[in-house]
């Protein structure tokens, strides 16, 4: 059903979007290859960020230093009935979603979907987003140096979603 | 902060392939992740060209004005100091939306043009580093409190229904793969709630880096 509904979606919004237009006298091709213009000037301000950002991504992950991190604390959730790929996960979920996603595929195919590891993956992923990555990119698109009082927030939003999944796996199990 | 971050990235990762002997896996990750940011952003213009393509055609039709209409005591109470009829309001507003279904095919567009549109804003009234924008360097350009509470509620994560988590669930023999959907939308309140409160303390204070 869902995956259904989210199949609709995006004609949908193009559907009522250009009869909105057209009901409204609007020029939509004109209108559109102008916007079209613009997004792509944003994609091109954003090219340099992000090669930057997923090199030094690159080398942290290839150097082991991540899975390092991973394995320091691996030891410590394991005795509490966590997988020792949980927490590697949180780390790499703060730079790249898709590095994660493929984790998230590693633990639920060792431990699976429903377990206690598997639950809490599922629900922590759900409820946390790429810090660093959305950080980097969208401040550096507006060419923003000091952050100021960004970091600790989203960090206390990241903590704050990570004990919640904890609390809320055990609930359910 | 960022500057130090990305430092941090390479050196740690440098210094600790020296000791793994990691170093010949950093060599080809550097040009293999440089090649895929590339590849990254060509995906992302089709998607990039297409949405901010639609929306200035929902602007152009008035959409966009109706749609915030609704959502603007809601971004008046998060952002009190973005004008009412500024255009970062639509952005921000499209963008949280988008996130909160979980178009993300949609939220980095809305999003990066909200960011520009808040820079401009600090253009306008003239803060300190945004005033040559585009033409010098800029050397300290501060985030303004409207961008510190924008990314928060970002990276808070908004999006209600886990779409990708239910799929990849589902296909590693899950019994009930939808069955994360409520613990998933608990969570999600609990870490946006957390950082509303935090913008609340943080905006508008004029200390603090």
């Amino acid at each position: 059903m869902l995956m259904r509904l989210s199949v609709i979606i995006i004609p949908a919004l193009i559907f009522y979007i250009v009869l909105n237009g057209v009901l409204n006298k609007v020029d939509v091709y004109d209108a559109f290859v102008k916007g079209a213009m613009d997004g792509l000037k944003t994609v091109v301000t954003v090219l340099p960020t992000l090669v930057g950002l997923m090199i030094a991504v690159g080398v942290l992950r290839a150097s082991g230093f991540l899975s390092m991190l991973g394995a320091l604390f691996g030891g410590i959730t394991e005795r509490a009935g966590i997988g020792a790929e949980f927490v590697p996960l949180v780390f790499i979920k703060m730079f790249s979603s898709s590095a994660a996603t493929g984790l998230v595929l590693d633990i639920f195919e060792e431990y699976g979907p429903d377990s206690r590891t598997g639950l809490l993956t599922s629900i922590m992923m759900s409820c946390t987003e790429t810090c660093f990555y959305t950080m980097s990119v969208y401040y550096m698109a507006a060419r923003v140096k000091k952050t100021r009082w960004t970091l600790p927030g989203a960090l206390l939003a990241t903590g704050v979603g990570i004990a919640a999944s904890v609390v809320l796996t055990e609930m359910m199990l | 902060m960022l500057n130090y971050i990305w430092a941090g990235m390479l050196l740690i990762g440098i210094i600790y392939a020296l000791f793994t002997g990691n170093m010949e896996a950093v060599s080809n990750a550097c040009l293999e992740y440089a090649e895929s940011a590339v590849t990254l952003c060509i995906t992302m213009a089709g998607a990039m060209a297409l949405w901010v393509g639609l929306m200035e055609i929902a602007g152009q039709a008035g959409l966009i004005d109706k749609f915030t209409g609704k959502l603007q005591p809601f971004i008046s109470y998060l952002f009190p100091d973005v004008p009412e009829q500024h255009p970062a309001r639509g952005y921000i507003a499209t963008n949280l939306v988008a996130n909160i279904l979980g178009l993300g095919w949609a939220c980095t567009p809305a999003g990066l043009k909200a960011m520009e549109e808040l820079a401009k804003l600090e253009e306008e009234r003239g803060m300190a580093g945004y005033e040559t924008a585009g033409r010098r360097k800029n050397g300290n350009r501060a985030a303004s409190d409207a961008m510190c509470a924008f990314l928060i509620l970002n990276i808070s994560s908004l999006q209600l229904i886990p779409v990708n988590m239910i799929a990849y669930r589902s296909k590693y023999g899950s019994l009930n793969p939808s069955g994360i959907i409520l613990p998933a939308i608990l969570a999600t309140c609990c870490s946006t709630i957390a950082g509303i409160i935090y913008i609340k303390m943080r905006y508008g204070r004029k200390n603090g880096c």
